[in-house]
């Protein structure tokens, strides 16, 4: 999952705040994070920045975190380069196309620990982490086919990258599992982040029947247009309820809270180990925000059913009996996708209308 | 959806796409027909929107925010004008870096403003006339920016071809040298048309933050300057050409999400890439004829203007 922000602050002025901020040598840990986007960017960002608070706030003296925001991710291995040789001992980079540029500053600090955010090359001494956020998404599909009266649900698509696939379809199985007449209508924007064009895919999804929007991008303007237009809405990344108090059902949120707190332990106690982790709602990285009051507390208790059992391990989202789009079986009875398949996943799932963007 | 129930929706979607692009347009038109580029459209589109979207938070007064907004985007274009009229920089190196200018000082300033979400601008319902079936939302409901787009252009256009400063504006830039030789100040009339430019790009970038979708957000015009500055083109510098672009281009955005919303299978990345086509289709038809190019694109675009002795 990469994300693109065009950020007017250049790698100069994120050099110059790594060089500043590295300036005192103290006996204490340091543990650095690198942003792709401004911290107050209200959605991906910002729910790492919270990370680094909450790891500041649990070690208090032992450590000391640092940031830097905005890196772009073409320039950033200087960035991490600095961070590496000014002596942190832990250092997280928090964006897909950071993958690189970590790499290769891991190979010149063997003794300096990463954790890239999102990617998939890993080394002796860097991990890599990613969420399930299609996790929040199938219970949001509860939600949705619930509360929908249309029976077209509306979902605003970033780009057709398996990440995003896995979302829409996690949604329909979800959604179809409740009301087998529910459709799902995909509007992809070619953009993470264009608050105008997000608004005209929400209405355009309104117009044609929506009555929930979801989406898989950045800005919180579909919930604003959900909320102008009276139908549903669910935030991402972060809770966006300010942005439509009657309108938002839920937001799925990410928390890396817990995790930057573990593996900054495992760094202090000298137990840390390079992995690969995808962690869901057990792990704490996937949070929904609080349910609408509007939701019948019916709805509420399958949704929180269908939570624990995610959790428990008992309700697996891609298990079958499904069919994909074009009727064939997605997965048989009995049978669930494995991460393999979920990773690649380039198909809809019966009920979602339009055709893949190859 | 039976009938042409959903034509009206999708009017009103296109009408809020296309009027940023408008006011963008047709004050970066009156910049060029006075002889300037200026590729900062999109800088100052963005402090036009944070400074619209500050004043309306704080004072919560539209009619101020638009004009922060306006005075912001000027300011922007006074500060391209003394790099390159009075100290005689490149205008594309310096209008390139205006633009990254305003993503920037446009993020600085926004910064304690993200997340706050503002009312959106208000409709202005005509009365008696609103409730018309089909044209009446159309129409007659819309916001007052909306209205003032299509003044802005009408304007333009009555200012360029039917009053004497219109003609000297023209002059200017078709021959700098000339206009110069007979008295006209060149610089200063230079300078009102980028100012002019920015204030309505200024006003572009409110109508992005106060009523396409009322907040702040980090780069949120998302590149529109530079559909803008491509629209300029398109229309060949005819002001009432531009109205149709904008409305073209903000039409084919609208109507390939329409068309996926309803299922067909569109090619969304081609239909996203069709305005720069359409951009670049025009500029080989206009160069082949040149006497179209001659009647309506400025002759001294870009060139500085070194006052003979």
């Amino acid at each position: 999952m990469t994300r693109k922000k065009f950020s007017g602050l250049i790698s100069v002025a994120a050099l110059a705040g790594a060089l500043l901020m590295g300036g005192t040598a103290t006996a204490e840990d340091k543990v650095g994070f690198i942003y792709v986007g401004p911290i107050g960017d209200h959605g991906w960002t910002y729910r790492h920045e919270l990370g680094r608070q909450a790891v500041q706030e649990e070690f208090g003296d032992k450590v000391k975190t640092s940031f830097v925001e905005s890196v772009k991710e073409s320039s950033s291995e200087p960035v991490i380069r600095q961070m590496a040789a000014d002596g942190y001992k832990l250092i997280f980079t928090t964006s897909f196309g950071f993958m690189n540029p970590t790499l290769k500053v891991a190979k010149q600090f063997p003794d300096v620990k990463f954790e890239h955010a999102t990617g998939y090359k890993r080394a002796d001494n860097v991990s890599t982490y990613s969420a399930r956020f299609y996790e929040g998404r199938y219970v949001v599909g509860k939600i949705a086919g619930k509360m929908t009266k249309s029976n077209v649900i509306g979902y605003i698509g970033s780009f057709p990258i398996p990440e995003v696939v896995r979302g829409i379809n996690a949604m329909t199985l979800a959604a179809r599992s409740v009301n087998p007449d529910v459709t799902v209508k995909v509007a992809w924007v070619n953009t993470w982040y264009d608050p105008g064009k997000e608004s005209d895919a929400a209405k355009a999804l309104i117009d044609q029947g929506a009555d929930i929007i979801l989406q898989h991008t950045d800005s919180p303007a579909p919930l604003q247009v959900a909320e102008n237009r009276g139908v549903w809405a669910v935030g991402q990344a972060s809770d966006m309820a300010k942005f439509a108090p009657k309108a938002q059902l839920t937001a799925i949120i990410d928390n890396w809270d817990g995790y930057y707190i573990d593996r900054t332990r495992a760094v202090l106690d000298g137990t840390w180990k390079s992995q690969d982790v995808w962690g869901g709602f057990k792990s704490g990285m996937v949070e929904l925000a609080p349910y609408n009051e509007a939701i019948p507390e019916d709805v509420v208790a399958l949704a929180q059913e269908t939570r624990k059992g995610i959790e428990d391990g008992s309700i697996l989202p891609f298990a079958g009996p499904f069919n994909k789009q074009d009727g064939s079986v997605g997965a048989a009875e009995g049978s669930a996708l494995d991460d393999g398949t979920l990773l690649g996943m380039n198909w809809y799932v019966e009920g979602v209308e339009g055709q893949l963007p190859k | 959806m039976s009938g042409f129930d959903w034509i009206v929706p999708v009017i009103l979607t296109i009408i809020t796409a296309a009027t940023p692009l408008v006011f963008a347009g047709i004050g970066e038109l009156v910049t060029e027909k006075s002889g300037v580029l200026n590729l900062g459209v999109e800088g100052m589109m963005l402090v036009g929107a944070v400074s619209g979207f500050i004043t309306a938070l704080v004072t919560g007064n539209y009619f101020l925010a638009v004009a922060a907004a306006a005075l912001a985007g000027a300011v922007m274009a006074f500060l391209f004008g003394v790099l390159t009229l009075s100290l005689m920089a490149n205008q594309v190196a310096t209008g390139l870096s205006l633009t990254l200018f305003g993503v920037g000082l446009s993020a600085l300033m926004g910064q304690e403003f993200v997340g706050e979400p503002v009312s959106a601008l208000g409709k202005l319902d005509i009365v008696g006339l609103s409730d018309l079936p089909f044209i009446g939302p159309i129409l007659f409901a819309q916001d007052a920016l909306v209205y003032l787009s299509f003044v802005m252009v009408a304007l333009v256009s009555w200012f360029l071809y039917k009053t004497k400063a219109g003609l000297i504006l023209r002059a200017v830039g078709d021959s700098h040298n000339a206009a110069h030789s007979i008295g006209y100040p060149v610089i200063a009339i230079r300078y009102l048309a980028v100012m002019f430019g920015g204030a309505m790009s200024g006003i572009g970038g409110a109508y992005l933050s106060l009523a396409y979708t009322p907040m702040w957000a980090e780069n949120m015009t998302a590149g529109r300057g530079w559909i803008a500055l491509a629209l300029i083109v398109f229309a060949t510098w005819k002001p009432g050409l531009v109205l149709v672009g904008a409305y073209m281009f903000g039409g084919i955005t609208i109507l390939q999400l329409h068309a996926q919303a309803a299922g067909l299978n569109v090619p969304s990345q081609i239909l996203s890439m069709l305005p720069y086509l359409a951009t670049v289709l025009v500029l080989v038809l206009i160069s082949k004829d040149e006497s179209r190019i001659r009647k309506h694109a400025p002759a001294c675009i870009g060139k500085i203007f070194h006052p003979a002795a």
